[in-house]
């Protein structure tokens, strides 16, 4: 690992070059999953369940397969059973026989729109047409919608082979309980002068991502196959569609297509491996994309939660203690992120007592996938408003209240070893000291609020490869799917370390057989890990081309220098060469030249973000108007800043949705009632203010560049930061996400007249 | 299943032939049949905006349009917008201004915008936001874009050709 260069300024890195896929994507050339088409092609669709929860007793195919043009019918009956244990796969370990069974029912469906049957044919019209030609024959069971219903004792049961620890042999809904604890809260809660415990409940919301799933696979009579798909990690597909499909994994090739948004949504498989296996059925290539209607019901929304909450501190502002109870729905099967959830809800702070309860819940909805920041978000709401209350009754600035309290480099984690070099107070200081902060906010059923994010960041594997040309330039091969403008930050990385422009770097996406191992685009790992592989690659070009100069100049490699693309040696200022006349000579020097760089990084900088908010609520309607909204993030290091803004900027978008408008909204049956982008309303262009950005520079010890994760802490503050303002604005704690106008407005009609009780307040 | 009309339409300036079935869509036509795939298909039910193009100088979502209406009419779709002398002015703003991550809105914001400038050279922030409404991003939360819009009106307001 190179040493960091923290403190040494950059030529290339943190300028703003225009990104190189950029002229494909404004002309509308640029391919996406859906844009590719093979020849002989079939189409293919699925059959989806219309119940929350029911036992499967018949599928009939026959009616369906006798219409002109369908070629093939497959049902979970026919794909492999897959062992009940954990895989490698996505950002982390996964279950393959849950994946198997999400992908395609078996014996049971367990949420409105979990598919049962795949349909090839050959038109997408005519697919849909034998897919309502399907008949299945269910026997309804009650449906299980939240996670109190689900832990209640005799709750219908999802799974009957479930069990958790500590309930031993008992059919349960509860997949995991975690616990972490530090000191003795009922000991700590003794010396607090304030005391706040509240319970609150978040909404399922989805990504929202503007493509839906997609995937064209083509599997050959060699038993080699492609698969082309919109996905965040290419090695993830070939892996989870090989075990389902039960196809070798090494004769999978994946090439990633550009992608319409991922958000964390895409790191998981839903189409590609069930065209792989229709083509295979088939001998034709399949393509398969989802509705949005089949998006919003069956793919990885994220947990809707109940978090129980309970902070206490000293009247000079010292937080003491921290009680916390949470469960998350996980959907239909195990997995949500409760336990990141646990690990950052107090991650900011220094608090000495501590003990978080989480719980892990199966609920009759689709199975839950990972959404920026994975619940980080959810726990944000209950604590950041908490101290935020807290700060109030102390009568201190909220900022300041955090300073008093913040994680710091030796501060312990919730989990893990105690921090290394952290950026929160500096991320503090810096919204103290923003142009937002510091203006008055002025006019009636108007008020500002903060709050304050924290996440983990992942490194895990990358790998990359620099070429240089004939001419002096240079091509970087990366693994790591472009979701937002990564590709032109490798691009910068590569100049940097080359010495040479940005533009005279051309960086290209590879498929899995192109380029080594590389894990997903999530976790905030991008611009750090595929950063840090980037960097190795291209100063192996550089060690190489040390040593052509040394053997064109008899001298020793290590008595080479190279900086701003030029070969020198010390003593002899003749022997002078451009990276562009030394390309010239690879031939008679050895050959072309090729750095590779490949990383595991196992600790890589947590970042920081905080959210400032301006609100106006209207006392009618209660709508809420954002008038003014600013982020402030810690990145380490931007590499090219327009588009760390953009991070920024997004995340405080969607987090605004979150806090708004955005649930998940299902009748008593358990069927979804808003799956179109109508009802699942996302903020628009409308909604919006200017969205302001601070970026903190404080460097990530151990990189080479010093960057951190830069897309997903964004997110885990807008919420709260949102439902602070209102409390400025209206007196009122909301304890529910969305604070839609329906519940805004009865939390306000209850405070009118009165009838405040800790219900009435959260708007139920 | 009924049999297919041929319908013929000027699409970016060209007269265009082409065959479909009564029930489909512009959008579908656009993308399967005349394998024009920049504009995108987001949700099929003209909420999203990813397959905005222009007909007769109007946005409007393809999706919400069957293919047998283009008859007659003329259709502006993302691939047309560049000229002969390069990008269009508004692509050129939202390449220098950052305003796509992902991209697969754009092209639906690019239509959006031109057809809100060919009408409106000069639009205010809240118009700009107003026309836009229609057009969904999740990634970018919208603000490199309207600057990109602002500041490619001004453009073109100075003199400065299209395209």
């Amino acid at each position: 690992m190179a040493a960091s260069t923290n403190g040494k300024t950059f030529k290339v890195i943190g300028t703003r070059p225009i990104r190189h896929d950029g002229l494909e994507k404004v002309t509308g050339r640029a391919k996406y999953g859906a844009d590719y088409s093979l020849p002989d092609m079939l189409h293919g669709k699925m059959l989806r369940s219309p119940y929350a929860h029911a036992r499967i007793k018949s599928i009939k195919i026959d009616k369906a397969l006798a219409l002109p043009g369908v070629k093939a019918i497959i049902t979970g009956a026919d794909l492999p059973t897959l062992p009940d244990e954990m895989a490698t796969g996505g950002e982390g370990p996964v279950n393959l026989a849950h994946l198997s069974e999400n992908l395609l029912a078996r014996d049971k469906v367990l949420y409105d729109g979990h598919a049962v049957a795949a349909v090839a044919a050959t038109n997408a019209h005519i697919a849909e047409e034998a897919v309502r030609l399907i008949e299945v024959d269910y026997e309804v069971l009650p449906p299980v919608m939240t996670v109190e219903d689900a832990m209640k004792p005799g709750a219908a049961i999802l799974n009957p082979k479930l069990r958790n620890k500590e309930e031993g042999d008992k059919e349960t809904n509860i997949a995991s309980h975690l616990q972490f604890k530090r000191g003795e809260v009922d000991e700590g809660f003794k010396s607090a002068d304030y005391v706040i415990e509240r319970e609150f409940k978040t909404a399922m919301v989805h990504q929202g991502y503007i493509e839906p799933h997609n995937g064209v696979a083509i599997f050959g009579s060699d038993g080699h196959s492609t698969i082309w798909c919109s996905t965040q990690g290419s090695f993830a597909v070939r892996a989870l569609s090989a075990a389902v499909a039960g196809v070798p994994e090494s004769n999978i090739k994946v090439v990633p297509a550009e992608i319409g948004g991922g958000f964390g949504g895409k790191l998981t498989v839903y189409l590609e491996p069930i065209a792989l296996f229709l083509s295979k059925k088939t001998g034709k290539p399949v393509k398969m994309i989802m509705s949005r209607g089949d998006v919003l019901k069956a793919t990885g929304p994220t947990s809707g939660s109940t978090i129980r909450c309970k902070i206490g501190c000293t009247k000079d502002g010292k937080l003491v203690a921290a009680k916390i109870w949470m469960a998350y729905e996980a959907g239909a099967y195990p997995g949500s992120p409760v336990g990141a959830g646990a690990m950052t809800i107090i991650a900011p702070y220094n608090i000495p007592h501590m003990i978080i309860d989480a719980y892990d819940v199966l609920v009759n909805r689709p199975k839950t996938a990972a959404y920026r920041a994975p619940g980080a978000t959810n726990a944000a709401m209950a604590s950041e408003t908490i101290i935020d209350e807290l700060a109030d009754k102390c009568g201190i600035d909220p900022i300041q209240f955090r300073l008093l309290n913040a994680a710091q480099e030796g501060t312990a984690q919730t989990a893990g070893p105690p921090y290394k070099k952290i950026g929160y107070v500096e991320t503090l200081e810096a919204l103290k000291n923003s142009p937002h902060y510091k203006s008055k906010l002025e006019g009636p059923n108007r008020g500002r609020g903060i709050a304050t994010g924290f996440w983990f960041n992942i490194g895990m594997n990358s790998s990359a490869i620099v070429h240089l040309n004939g001419d002096g330039t240079a091509s970087v091969v990366i693994g790591s799917v472009d979701v937002g403008g990564t590709r032109a930050a490798q691009a910068m990385v590569t100049a940097e370390v080359l010495g040479i422009r940005a533009e005279d770097v051309r960086p290209l996406v590879a498929d899995t057989d192109s380029i080594g191992y590389n894990d997903v685009t999530g976790g905030s790992r991008t611009a750090v890990t595929t950063g840090a592989a980037v960097f190795a690659a291209a100063e192996d070009a550089v060690r190489q081309l040390k040593e052509r100069a040394a053997k064109l100049w008899e001298k020793k490699p290590e008595e080479i220098a190279y900086a701003d693309g030029v070969l020198t040696t010390a003593g002899d200022p003749s022997k002078k060469l451009t990276i562009k006349e030394m390309a010239k000579q690879f031939a008679r020097t050895g050959g072309p030249i090729t750095g590779r760089g490949s990383v595991n990084l196992r600790t890589v900088g947590p970042s920081f973000a905080a959210t400032c908010v301006d609100v106006e609520v209207d006392p009618d309607t209660a709508k809420v108007k954002i008038l003014r909204a600013t982020c402030v993030q810690d990145v380490g290091k931007a590499l090219h800043p327009s588009y760390v803004e953009g991070q920024m900027q997004g995340g405080t978008a969607q987090g605004i949705g979150w806090a708004l408008n955005e649930e998940y909204v299902y009748d008593d049956r358990g069927n979804l009632r808003n799956f179109g982008l109508l009802d699942y309303r996302m903020p628009t262009c409308l909604d919006l203010p200017e969205l302001e950005t601070v970026i903190v520079e404080v460097p990530a010890p151990g990189h080479p560049i010093g960057s951190r994760g830069v897309g997903e802490v964004s997110i885990v503050s807008p919420p709260a930061a949102v439902a602070n303002a209102i409390a400025h604005a209206t007196g009122i704690r909301m304890v529910v996400l969305p604070m839609s106008p329906p519940r805004l407005m009865k939390a306000m009609h209850n405070k009118r007249n009165g009838t405040e009780t800790q219900a009435a307040a959260a708007g139920r | 299943m009924a049999k297919k009309t041929v319908v013929e339409t000027t699409l970016n300036g060209e007269t265009v032939e082409f065959l479909c079935e009564p029930r489909e869509c512009l959008l579908e036509v656009l993308r399967d049949e005349l394998e024009l795939t920049g504009s995108k298909e987001g949700c099929l039910t003209g909420d999203c905006g990813a397959c905005t193009v222009i007909v007769d100088g109007r946005s409007a979502c393809s999706c919400l349009m069957l293919a047998v209406e283009a008859q007659g009419k003329k259709i502006e779709t993302i691939e047309g917008l560049a000229g002969p002398n390069g990008l269009h002015v508004l692509q050129q703003k939202f390449l220098e201004h950052a305003a796509l991550q992902c991209g697969i809105c754009t092209p639906g914001f690019l239509m959006s915008a031109k057809a809100l400038l060919d009408r409106n050279p000069s639009p205010t922030e809240p118009e700009i936001r107003y026309a836009l409404a229609g057009n969904l991003c999740r990634c970018t939360g919208y603000d490199k874009i309207v600057r990109a819009v602002t500041d490619a009106a001004k453009t073109l307001a100075s003199g400065a050709r299209a395209a």
